[in-house]
């Protein structure tokens, strides 16, 4: 089997993640689909990192993983103090300097 | 388990199957989750599209980034997910009414666009190239070989996301902590206002439940030393709930009653 597949499915699942991030309201699901967009980037790391017979590719997605975990810590406590505030989870209602 | 992915990774046919049975599954996890109305059930669907990537890691020669996507994504990302959602409510749904006119077509005509222009990106730039397999790289091991690449020319890199993390700990303390905004009433304080209050009842506390009466379960009023039921031993919960008993049907003289009768 060609390794380009999962080049391929990386994009599709990359694009899904970014369909997610516009189109839902939700701020906790937003965030799942930015760890869904840097899992398939992760994926497309490994696949490469496969393509070219050596290991900086997979060394790469270790760093990214820290990377998002870092950054799932840091949201959701953001996420946390803004519903402790204004009582909603939508990405929609954090309006605060527009009126 | 992992033995057997590894084989599957190293014959080109199997891998195939695995590949052509779980992507698509993936791919319609991944949608899934933008249609699905509660987040907790995209959080599910997400999980399961981390657990078909690592088994998709596994198979392609990199065992140490599989096992560490099933620990990490799936152990404690999505665990801190589904936490979260627990502590900001589970069906607290989220209305479907779109904000900006449009904002959904334009979105998928956009991405159909965006997807289209990376998957004829990919297949221009990676056509006649053979793969050279990992198998020279992880002569050693896998995880020999990440260790030597980590501890050797990424070294760097390694300290610095080192002190990201650090960073990242202390970041979500100090937007989790909660700054008091009136005083905290200390228990000296809740006592000499109970005693300041004018009746000494208030100071002695409420009775527990069950007191006196036939029966000491926790639905079951007390009875005062007139026989008469005291509804504030009971939890408020349970009063809401509409599970107090009435203790007058326990009233030690009824019984004494029923037991000469007998």
């Amino acid at each position: 089997m060609n390794s380009a597949n999962y080049l391929y499915l990386s994009a599709l699942l990359f694009t899904i993640g970014a369909v997610g991030v516009v189109i839902r309201r939700n701020a906790i699901v937003v965030f799942m689909c930015v760890e869904l967009m840097l899992n398939a980037a992760n994926l497309s790391f490994v696949t490469f990192s496969r393509i070219n017979g050596n290991l900086d590719g997979q060394v790469v997605a270790f760093f990214t993983m820290v990377v998002a975990a870092c950054e799932v810590v840091v949201g959701l406590a953001i996420i946390v103090t803004i519903y402790r505030s204004r009582r909603s989870a939508s990405v929609d209602d954090a309006n605060l300097l527009k009126r | 388990m992992i033995n057997y992915a590894l084989e599957l990774g190293q014959t080109a046919k199997p891998e195939a199957l695995l590949f052509y049975i779980l992507a698509p599954l993936a791919v319609a996890a991944a949608i899934g989750m933008l249609v699905v109305k509660k987040a907790v059930h995209s959080a599910i669907l997400l999980a399961w599209v981390m657990v078909t990537l690592a088994i998709f890691y596994i198979a392609q020669d990199a065992a140490f980034l599989g096992i560490v996507q099933i620990v990490v994504y799936t152990g404690a990302v999505m665990m801190l997910f589904l936490f979260i959602l627990m502590l900001v409510g589970v069906d607290s749904s989220e209305s479907l009414t779109e904000t900006i006119k449009g904002l959904r077509w334009i979105a998928i005509t956009a991405s159909i666009g965006f997807g289209g222009l990376l998957i004829s990106l990919l297949g221009r730039a990676s056509l006649g190239r053979t793969t050279a397999g990992l198998a020279d790289a992880n002569s050693n091991g896998n995880v020999e070989g990440l260790a030597q690449l980590i501890f050797s020319d990424y070294v760097w890199p390694f300290e610095v996301i080192s002190a990201l993390l650090i960073t990242a700990a202390v970041g979500a303390m100090v937007l989790a902590h909660h700054e008091r905004t009136v005083k905290r009433v200390s228990q000296r304080e809740q006592s000499q206002a109970r005693f300041r209050s004018g009746s000494l009842a208030a100071a002695a506390g409420l009775p527990g439940p069950g007191v006196f009466a036939l029966h000491n379960a926790v639905d079951v009023p007390a009875l005062l030393p007139d026989g008469s039921p005291a509804p504030s031993s009971i939890s408020a919960t349970l009063k809401a709930r509409g599970d107090m008993l009435d203790s007058t049907q326990y009233q030690l003289d009824n019984n004494d009653n029923a037991a000469e009768d007998k």
